[in-house]
């Protein structure tokens, strides 16, 4: 982690200390940090970016391969798609099936969790078969969820499901065994029922870790629905990459499905993030 | 007032060791009576078992042996009614300071709360803060907050565990200063724990002593001196040399007497 929290942080607790009186040197300086970071954090980026695109089309460009896809060839497929109304139509499928899956592995995971984090028979009930369940690819699951759900969405949902619950319940119950004793312990004191300890301790404790885990879930179910729809349907993008193989070596459209899919990725990633932000999580991330 | 506000009568406390059938004896017999309004300091070294027997008291332990008793009831489980300063800190970080400050006092209207809030707030020294969160607060502001949270929520008894030994030697000054003189207006019971003699002869009208483990009281010594203290002043010094007397050291040698 960079040291912006512990910035903003002191900004945050004396904030007549801070801009106004400040003299011009120290505020120059500032700003010089300011466009450092800009830098390091936006510019940076996008050039690496633009140098790997420049160093695959000079591969492609070398090799005089005229299957693999140079990236402007990429960059029309993607626009081929959209056109065809394909584009938004597929990631809207795929993003059907991870929504779903993904919210009720959060219904089932982040309660089952708590509960085995809390309970230490719970823990020893469940938790050899969590163990067990888990390290099984949810690839291996598919033609179990064919078996049982057939060509529907239900099947990649199902696998989704999968998927991300057993890293939500995992680390839930590891959010609760991590609560600081002292929290639990000064929250008795102030004589508070179960249930109240439960929504005014335990829930906020384990925020920020549970995020976490959430934020890993989401990755992996993302991962899922692509391969799912390679195999249980025939729409979203996972269906789009095999289908332009197939269906005539459209290998310009293949690698345009794995951009779209990372680029989506991406974006969960961010927004996931944005989470970790707020006041009432962030202290679970800084180091203090 | 004759009943005293907290009476351990026979306190013993024996935990299991790691190994089978190994036995820790970590409280040896503890008896002692508290008056109601009286600032009691609990010193002894480190690992004789002080935690422990504050744990009891307040209710968070069972003891193997003898009772505890509190403004005549038996004590089975800590109550709202006193309040613990933990140790370690124990101020929720998902809170700012003000919802802190505040969380014993749900149950009241809402603009009750908001006055209590802000005067144990000004009184903690810590007004201007209210919105900020404990990690954007020193190590001290901090155990203010948690001394205005148990202030707050009014009990009749606070118990401190070491409140100020994570704090560094000015800062501990300070809080002690400030602590006197919010007992001093709330007029509460408080027991003290400490491994620090100077500060128990600070703070305490009367500081009892516990031998190393298995902890048993060794010395009882009333410090009937006018606050704020003088610490050149020979009851002082008398105190401090006594209690130091009592633990097998010499106050100006620092070092173990012979058994
Ligand atoms: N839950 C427990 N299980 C086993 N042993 C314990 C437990 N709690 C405390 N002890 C032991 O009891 C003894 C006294 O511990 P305690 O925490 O009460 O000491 P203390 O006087 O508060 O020390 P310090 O000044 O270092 O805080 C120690 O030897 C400790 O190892
Ligand atoms: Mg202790």
């Amino acid at each position: 982690m960079s040291a912006t929290p512990v910035h903003e942080a002191v900004a945050h607790a004396a904030p007549d200390a801070a801009a106004p009186t400040a003299p011009a040197a120290p505020a120059r300086l500032a700003g010089e940090r300011r466009s450092q970071q800009f830098l390091s954090r936006y510019v940076l980026p996008v050039l690496v970016v633009v140098f790997a695109l420049a160093a695959w089309d000079a591969a492609v460009r070398l090799s005089g391969s005229t299957l693999f896809p140079r990236p402007i060839e990429v960059a029309a497929g993607i626009g081929e798609l959209a056109r065809q109304g394909l584009l938004l139509k597929y990631i809207a499928a795929s993003r059907f099936r991870v929504t779903w899956g993904f919210t009720l592995a959060v219904l089932v995971g982040v309660p089952l969790g708590l509960f085995m984090g809390w309970f230490s028979w719970a823990a020893n009930a469940l938790n050899p078969i969590v163990q067990a369940l888990r390290p099984i690819s949810p690839i291996a699951w598919i033609p179990i969820a064919i078996l049982w759900f057939g060509i529907s969405d239900a099947a990649p949902v199902f696998l989704i499901f999968l998927a991300s619950v057993f890293p939500i319940t995992v680390s839930s119950m590891a959010a609760v065994s991590n609560i600081q004793p002292v929290y639990v312990r000064a929250a008795r004191n102030f004589g508070l029922s179960r249930v109240q300890l439960f929504r005014r301790v335990i829930v906020p404790a384990t925020l920020p870790q549970i995020i976490t885990g959430l934020r890993i879930a989401l990755g992996i179910a993302w991962l899922v629905v692509v391969a799912a729809e390679m195999i249980a349907v025939n729409s979203g993008l996972g269906y789009l990459i095999i289908d332009a193989r197939n269906a005539g070596k459209r290998y310009d459209l293949v690698v345009a499905g794995m951009v779209m899919i990372g680029a989506i990725g991406l974006i969960l990633d961010i927004l996931v993030r944005r989470l970790e932000r707020f006041d009432a999580v962030r202290w679970g991330y800084s180091r203090r | 007032m004759n009943r005293p506000a907290v009476d351990i009568r026979g306190v013993s406390m024996v935990f299991a060791g790691k190994r089978r059938g190994e036995t820790i004896p970590t409280l040896d017999n503890v008896s002692a009576q508290v008056p109601e309004g009286q600032f009691v300091c609990i010193v002894g070294p480190s690992g004789c078992g002080k935690s422990t027997l504050l744990n009891i008291v307040a209710g968070f332990l069972a003891p193997s042996a003898g009772s505890v008793t509190v403004e005549g009831e038996r004590v089975t489980g800590p109550d709202p009614r006193r309040i613990f300063v933990f140790q370690e800190n124990g101020v929720f970080p998902w809170l700012t300071v003000r919802d802190n400050v505040g969380f014993g006092l749900l149950r009241r209207a809402a603009d009750e709360r908001a006055r209590a809030v802000a005067h144990y707030i000004e009184m903690v020294g810590l007004t201007g803060f209210e919105g900020a969160y404990p990690r954007e607060l020193s190590g001290g502001m901090r155990q203010r907050v948690e001394i205005a949270r148990a202030l707050a929520a009014s009990p009749d008894i606070i118990y401190m565990d070491e409140p100020f030994g994570a704090l560094d030697f000015i800062t501990r000054l300070k809080m002690r200063a400030d602590l006197t003189r919010i007992w001093q207006t709330e007029k509460k019971t408080i027991l003290f724990v400490t491994h620090d003699i100077e500060e128990a002869v600070q703070l305490g009208d009367r500081v009892l002593v516990m031998s190393k483990r298995p902890g048993r009281i060794v010395d009882d010594v009333t410090i009937d001196l006018p606050r704020p203290r003088d610490l050149d002043a020979p009851g002082y010094l008398r105190a401090r040399d006594r209690i130091f007397h009592a633990m097998g050291m010499s106050a100006h040698l620092g070092e173990t007497a012979p058994v």
